[in-house]
């Protein structure tokens, strides 16, 4: 009875976010700013929940999410643009003839491979940073936390470094980056419109990282967290179960990558720089680490501060003709970074903890005299 | 306690949605067209990208209002700080276009205004750049217009004016990912080459490095007449000194980048004898425009707490303004493609000179001023134009 | 290259290395005794770089380096007691959240107050005099840094072997829990251990950025790291490792550019960290500790 209310109620809910987006591809150059942040929060949203799973869920304190963004980014913007631009983009350097030779097969393929194409760019983009991941995971899931975080961040950093450096010119195109990728395409044959692809997309991922979760992989995960050494003592191989969780973790965050590309239409190495990874940290540590949930309500909520208190905190600020002196450009910033600190001194568990958003708790709430519950479902 | 916060935050969150939506409504009701200001005032380029500003809101305070079908608006400016970075650019650009700007202007700095053009493109708003030199902000780019030169004609002069001082080897440096700096290189190198000089030395430095001794000892051991180092106001100081340092002697050049007062300031004595082209000479007004522009806007500088030499870039900044408020009359209207079609035709006596567009939208200007800095300040040394 | 270029190079290099150890020396002090990498030890030396800006502005320069060097010191000790001391006991990951955050949080003060624009750092006449050998050129802060730095390293290392503070800092390095039991002020020496780190940082950014004459609140970021791996490289713990590890990353890297290899001179370091990591972890002067069940 509890369970297929809690179904309906989370089916409903899903529904109403649909339908308020549908509505607000209707009015689509007024809402301009609004779907523009809601399509960023979706996009982190992803990363910072693929970020948890490594860390939160795993406990593996890993900083490579930017290294990996990027992977999924250049290899998704690499497919995509279109071959008449090429030459523009690759205006320095020129493009490598192998590249541009399987674009112009690619292009010539009919065209209901092109409307899935978008898709398979962005998933060819994930596979590759899990390639990559796993092979780079042999080497450094070895090491301790500490050295862990370093290392990654280093490997970010190492990535960065290859795809900016002048040798990989034709295909990269160096440091000038990659422009004129394409928008988002719509799904379906136009049942679904462009402007809420990036939502869907992401939640199918989310939800799949939400099952890994719940199965015995991610109770895996968990023991791992809790203590290395008992879980292996109860037969969980450490090296198989670690290096799941970074894989999927990098593929995720590849292909939050790959739409990041898509939504910003014009990337460079110097966007995916350590700066990033420490945003990303920030949402997830916000959320709460170890919760699904918190993740995603943290990204929404830090990605549509950033924008409002972009026009408020830092424009100067008159209170009855009174210049408050506070108020400049970078403000805003300086109040993340507080509210960071406050968080990791004080609020240690960030918005949600380690709990999962369910109606019963929310229901709870509002019968005083029931006994609190834990999580939806079993 | 902890709920109170977490309800709090939720509360504010669905708030700044309804927030982020953004309004523009005048507050007195009277008619009114935006005009964007998109330009770095921050990073690398912050200060270049201010100056420029000041020219556009000094062009604002003396044309404020425009007339549409003969009816007058008023002309706002509403600024987004793009902050020298390709990533911010973009999100710069987003916010201009949903405050409901009808054009934009800038960006000094060539790679933000190629990351963001698509963006006008798409959202059929046009954008004059004022500075950016680079073929590529208006190359396939219907939208994109601008009112100064470009490189390869910049290129070209610089290096027809090394060969004519005697110069027979060069050394090159250009900014790894900067378009206008790796650009102009190049052009420089190709005309310096078509001429018959020798490229001794091409040497590329990363984005913020402050360090230059390891690309200058290097080019020192090739011996160069003359070293060509068009890159940012920030790292033209630390060039030039650290050169000297190193005890080179050869003549430094660049573009019109290096145009401004706080070279001088952090090179010191260092700094004589760089020579430069430019865009504008505040020391022999071409129009009447400019005499009025000239006595006009040195005192708004020094408002504005500014030495009040004229920066080349404000000049443009606001020859940029007069040109999108002639097509807006001409268009009489406040929509971008009506706007666009009319800058096509539009013809524009600025204070950097005639401005008239040629069919890839970039300003048919073939003159360049040279300036050479002597006794801690530029100097006007001859105008070239290239035939 | 002729030889002169090389000796020009060597030189740039070595400088270079000389402000690493200096930077690296704090890392490895740290690490010793808490097991936490300080990820805002590169951003003191960032704002060590502001503050002595600020200063000159307003005293003479020997007045100036003394100001600079106090507030520096005074920001590490700050930054010690109200970020790292209430997580002692917190899971490791946490005070490494915290750490990232103070790091974060300096980074977007710095940009808040001074504007992200590079300021032009000024100059200290006496150290800018320029000498020249031959066809060789150098600033005096050039040829200066590294004889410093072998100076101080010297001092340092008799304070640690030879004096009380000294020795309660390797005890506690060695044996957390139990330097506690045996009586030892621990919180002293942890403030002590952040106080000389500061100091030597902010010397080093002394040295470096008069060499380099531009700060933005971005500086600090990425020297930071490779001087962590400077200390990696020399053995976490170990002082002369460290210092020589910053030589070696200075002086490669300044090779690299100079080879015009530049995107990858800062990949290099962290290639050396990785490579350290898996092929001896303990770094070259490093002791091996046995990791208890």
């Amino acid at each position: 009875m509890r369970r297929s209310r809690n179904t309906v109620l989370s089916v409903i809910s899903a529904g109403v976010f649909l339908a308020i987006l549908y509505m607000l591809n209707l009015n689509r150059a007024g809402n301009g700013m609004l779907i523009s942040i809601m399509q960023k929060s979706a996009i982190f949203a992803l990363v910072a929940v693929s970020m948890n799973l490594l860390n939160g869920f795993t406990g593996l304190f890993s900083l490579g999410q930017a290294g990996f963004m990027s992977i999924g980014a250049y290899t998704t913007a690499i497919l995509l643009i279109p071959v008449q631009s090429l030459d523009g983009v690759y205006y320095m350097n020129g493009i490598n003839p192998g590249i541009r030779s399987l674009k112009v097969f690619l292009s010539a393929l009919p065209p209901w491979f092109q409307s899935v194409y978008p898709f398979m760019a962005l998933i060819v983009g994930a596979l590759f940073a899990a390639v990559i991941a796993s092979i780079v995971g042999v080497a450094v899931l070895r090491l301790k936390s500490d050295y862990l975080a370093i290392a990654t961040l280093g490997l970010s950093e190492i990535i960065r470094a290859l795809f900016s450096s002048p040798q990989l010119d034709g295909i990269t195109n160096g440091s000038y980056g990659l422009n004129k990728i394409p928008a988002f395409p719509k799904m379906f044959g136009g049942l679904v419109p462009p402007i809420i692809t990036p939502f869907i997309v992401s939640a199918v991922c989310i939800t799949l990282i939400v099952l890994l979760i719940r199965s015995s992989y991610g109770r895996a995960f968990l023991a791992i967290r809790e203590d290395e050494i008992a879980a292996e003592a109860m037969g969980i191989s450490l090296f198989k179960h670690k290096s799941m969780s970074f894989i999927i973790s990098s593929f995720f965050s590849a292909l939050a990558g790959g739409l990041l590309a898509m939504y910003m239409r014009s990337i460079e190495a110097k966007t995916f720089s350590i700066t990033l990874t420490y945003d990303i940290l920030l949402i997830v540590v916000i959320g709460g680490i170890g919760s699904v949930t918190g993740s995603v309500l943290g990204a929404f909520l830090v990605t549509a501060s950033k924008e409002w208190w972009l026009r408020f905190f830092d424009q100067p600020l008159e209170i009855f003709g009174w210049d408050v002196p506070l108020f400049r450009t970078g403000f805003r910033m300086v109040i993340f970074s507080i509210l960071l600190m406050m968080v990791v001194l004080i609020y240690r568990r960030g918005l949600m903890g380690t709990n999962e958003f369910s109606w019963d708790r929310i229901f709870g709430r509002f019968k005083w005299k029931r006994k609190k519950v834990q999580g939806g479902g079993s | 306690m902890k709920r109170i916060a977490v309800f709090l935050l939720i509360a504010l969150l669905a708030c700044q949605f309804v927030f982020a939506g953004g309004s523009t409504e005048s507050k007195s009701g009277e008619k009114e067209i935006i005009i964007g200001v998109f330009e770095p005032q921050t990073g690398e380029n912050g200060g270049g990208g201010y100056q420029e500003v000041l020219g556009m809101r000094y062009a604002n305070k003396v044309y404020p209002t425009v007339q549409i079908n003969g009816e007058t608006y008023k002309v706002r400016l509403i600024e987004a700080d793009n902050k020298s970075d390709k990533t911010e650019a973009v999100t710069a650009a987003q916010s201009l276009i949903s405050s409901g700007a009808s054009v934009i202007l800038g960006s000094y700095g060539s790679g933000v205004s190629i990351a963001a053009g698509d963006i006008f493109l798409d959202n059929e708003v046009p954008a004059i750049g004022a500075s950016c030199t680079n073929p590529q902000v208006t190359f396939g780019n219907d939208y994109y217009f601008r009112v100064c030169f470009l490189d390869p004609f910049q290129g070209t002069v610089m290096a027809n004016f090394a060969w004519q001082d005697g110069a027979k080897k060069a050394a090159v440096i250009t900014q790894l990912g900067d378009d206008y700096s790796s650009g102009l290189g190049n052009f420089f190198k190709r005309a310096f080459v078509d001429l018959g000089g020798n490229v001794v030395s091409e040497q590329q430095f990363q984005t913020n490095t402050t360090d230059f001794k390891s690309i200058l000892t290097n080019i020192k051991a090739t011996n160069p007449d003359v070293i060509f180092a068009p890159s940012s106001i920030a790292t033209a100081p630390l060039i030039i000194k650290q050169a000297r340092e190193l005890g080179i002697t050869a003549k430094i050049m660049a573009g019109d980048t290096w145009e401004n007062s706080s070279i001088i300031e952090n090179a010191g004595s260092s700094a004589e004898g760089v020579v430069l082209s430019t865009f504008f000479d505040d020391a022999d007004p071409a129009t009447d425009e400019a005499a009025k522009f000239i006595k006009g806007f040195k005192p708004y500088l020094v408002e504005n707490n500014q030495p009040d030499i004229i920066p080349a870039v404000s000049a443009l900044g606001y020859d940029a303004y007069l040109v999108a408020l002639k097509a807006i009359e001409a268009a009489n209207s406040t929509k971008g493609p009506a706007i666009r079609n009319a800058l096509v035709d539009v013809a524009v006596e600025g204070v950097t000179g005639k401005i008239v567009f040629n069919q890839n939208g970039d300003a048919d200007k073939d003159l360049a001023f040279i300036k050479i800095i002597q006794n801690g300040q530029f100097k006007f040394l001859k105008t070239v134009s290239v035939l | 290259m002729s030889i002169t270029t090389i000796l020009q190079h060597s030189l740039t290099g070595i400088s270079l290395g000389g402000a690493y150890g200096l930077i690296a020396i704090g890392y490895t002090l740290v690490y010793g005794i808490l097991r936490l990498i300080n990820f805002a030890h590169g951003d003191i030396f960032m704002m060590a770089g502001y503050f002595m800006i600020f200063s000159l502005a307003s005293f003479p320069w020997p007045i100036a380096i003394g100001i600079t060097l106090l507030i520096t010191v005074l920001m590490g000790i700050a930054i010690e007691r109200v970020a790292y001391k209430p997580l002692r006991s917190s899971p490791r990951m946490s005070i490494m959240i915290s750490a990232i955050g103070v790091s974060y949080l300096l980074q977007n003060l710095a940009t808040y107050l001074f504007t992200a624009i590079p300021r032009g750092y000024p100059e200290i006449p006496l150290l800018k005099r320029i000498f020249r050998v031959g066809e060789l050129s150098a600033s005096l802060v050039t040829l200066l840094t590294p004889v410093l730095t072998i100076v101080l390293v010297a001092l340092l290392m008799i304070l640690v072997n030879k004096t009380k503070t000294g020795m309660a800092m390797r005890a506690a390095s060695k044996d957390f829990e139990t330097a506690k039991l045996m009586g030892i002020n621990i919180n002293r020496v942890i403030t002590v251990t952040f106080a000389i780190g500061s100091l030597l940082a902010g010397i080093g950014s002394i040295l470096y950025f008069t060499d380099r004459m531009s700060v933005t609140p971005f500086s600090g970021t990425l020297p930071g790291l490779k001087c962590f791996v400077a200390a990696v490289f020399g053995g976490i713990g170990n002082i002369p490792g460290a210092v020589i590890g910053g030589f070696f990353i200075g002086i490669v890297e300044t090779l690299l550019v100079a080879l015009g290899y530049s995107t990858f001179s800062d990949a290099f370091t962290f290639i050396l960290l990785i490579v350290m990591l898996l092929v001896k972890p303990t770094g070259l002067f490093g002791e091996k500790t046995m990791e208890k069940v």
